[in-house]
């Protein structure tokens, strides 16, 4: 059995890592050169919708990536606006999608990007992220589906990416409106330019190559379709060589890593939540921004869900907090009651999603 | 024949999937309606030995598997 590997996608996962560290060497926070669940957390910040202090950034990456995929499926008529697929609960499944990926600090691209900064509470994740992949691809295999999406006005297809611009017209025109850290996270950033025009292009290479983590390990499980998952793999080579390169590798290690914690249980969940969450919606959080910007309203409402699970998460203590040294003593972060609590209730709406949207017949055959 | 229009990843590929273990047709129309879903199911046609064309019908494609 021979299964092609696109060139595109090797292109698009090289592209992406370069990216990363260009963005990290510019000043993104280490080891979040491109980290969706991050950057959308920092823009409902900037946007009040939560008041952590510590990530409060309109990041022009989001703009960038979905506006990218929106000018290239343009040029190879691929935009096409189209919605109608249970889009209140993708909603809930952004949400809590977004949860899993705060507990654990971070979406499958950064928890790639991480296991190349040589962090190992990343791979604690990417066994979480495998189970839950396992799990959603089990009730697909039921036959779980969000049914059929339809064709709309075009301009539904435009909602998302003409609302980003906006939004990114305000922060550079009128920017006393929105918040911006002065410390943590939300306070280191590329320069506006350079951040926007390099998602810009990967926004486009990932459109092209439709570019999904989720997708790879979901693919080689169901099909022995190894095509994304190859763009997984060069990422994380890419990551791990450039951080080899530029000096910043010092071996694998879970001790103290940056933006991380070492509370492993949850990083596991954390990423069970996001994997099996992700196989549910048909992708993973970039996809789902590169699906918005070639006018998928579906894909658009789930990173509205998105933008809520990220403001939730912050409002009522549910992300993780990082590991730390104060005062010269270790502490390995980890989350809180709430945050422990909302991954549980995650799991439970995750699993009556999963079993209410099985075909009538498997749902009686149990 | 396979309809699945509207249907997102991987949700095209299951279905046919499903039919060509169920029945290993000699002859399978697919309709779909995004390019991603075309490569899709061809990627996994040609895995399974089928010559796929495609007839891009503007809003949609049929895609006709042969054994």
């Amino acid at each position: 059995m021979t299964k092609r590997i696109n060139p595109l996608v090797l292109i698009a996962g090289f592209a992406v890592g370069v990216a990363a560290l260009v963005l990290t060497a510019l000043g993104n926070p280490a080891n979040m050169g491109f980290c969706i669940a991050c950057f959308v957390r920092d823009i409902a910040g900037a946007t009040k919708l939560h008041t952590a202090a510590p990530v409060q950034y309109f990041r022009p990456e989001i703009v960038g990536l979905v506006l990218g995929s929106t000018i290239m499926s343009l040029a190879t008529k691929e935009f096409k606006a189209r919605a109608g697929s249970a889009p209140a609960t993708r909603f809930v499944l952004g949400a809590f999608v977004m949860i899993g990926a705060l507990v654990f600090l971070g979406c499958p691209l950064r928890m790639v990007i991480r296991m190349g900064g040589g962090d190992l509470n990343a791979f604690v994740g990417l066994a979480g992220f495998f189970i839950g992949i396992l799990l959603g691809v089990f009730f697909l295999k039921k036959g779980f589906s969000l049914k059929r999406s339809y064709t709309v006005a075009t301009v539904e297809g435009y909602t998302l990416p003409a609302t980003l611009v906006v939004l990114f017209i305000l922060v550079l025109a009128v920017p006393a409106l929105f918040a911006f850290s002065e410390s943590g996270p939300g306070s280191k950033h590329a320069p506006v330019i350079a951040s926007l025009l390099i998602a810009l292009v990967v926004g486009a290479l990932c459109q092209r190559s439709r570019m999904c983590m989720v997708g790879g390990m979901r693919d080689a499980v169901m099909f022995r379709d190894f095509n994304l998952l190859s763009g997984f793999g060069v990422i994380f080579v890419t990551v791990l060589l450039g951080n080899i390169i530029l000096g910043n590798f010092k071996g694998f290690s879970a001790y103290l890593q940056p933006i991380a914690h070492a509370s492993q249980l949850w990083n596991l969940l954390g990423m069970v939540l996001v994997g099996w969450g992700s196989v549910l919606l048909g992708g993973c959080p970039l996809r789902q921004l590169i699906l918005a910007g070639e006018g998928n309203g579906d894909s658009a409402v789930t990173v509205l869900g998105m933008l809520v699970g990220a403001a939730f998460a912050h409002n009522f203590k549910l992300a993780g907090s990082a590991a730390a040294l104060n005062d010269g003593v270790y502490s390995p972060g980890g989350i809180g009651t709430t945050g422990k609590v909302a991954v549980i209730l995650g799991f439970a709406v995750l699993l009556v999603i999963s079993l209410l949207n099985l075909p009538k017949e498997a749902k009686q055959n149990g | 024949m396979v309809d699945a229009r509207g249907l997102s990843c991987p949700l095209p590929v299951v279905m046919v999937q499903k039919e060509v273990k169920a029945n290993a047709p000699k002859e399978l129309e697919v309709k779909v309606d995004s390019m991603v879903c075309v490569e899709n199911v061809k990627r996994y046609a040609a895995s399974q030995g089928y010559a796929v064309s495609v007839k891009d019908e503007g809003d949609e494609f049929t895609m006709m598997l042969t054994k």
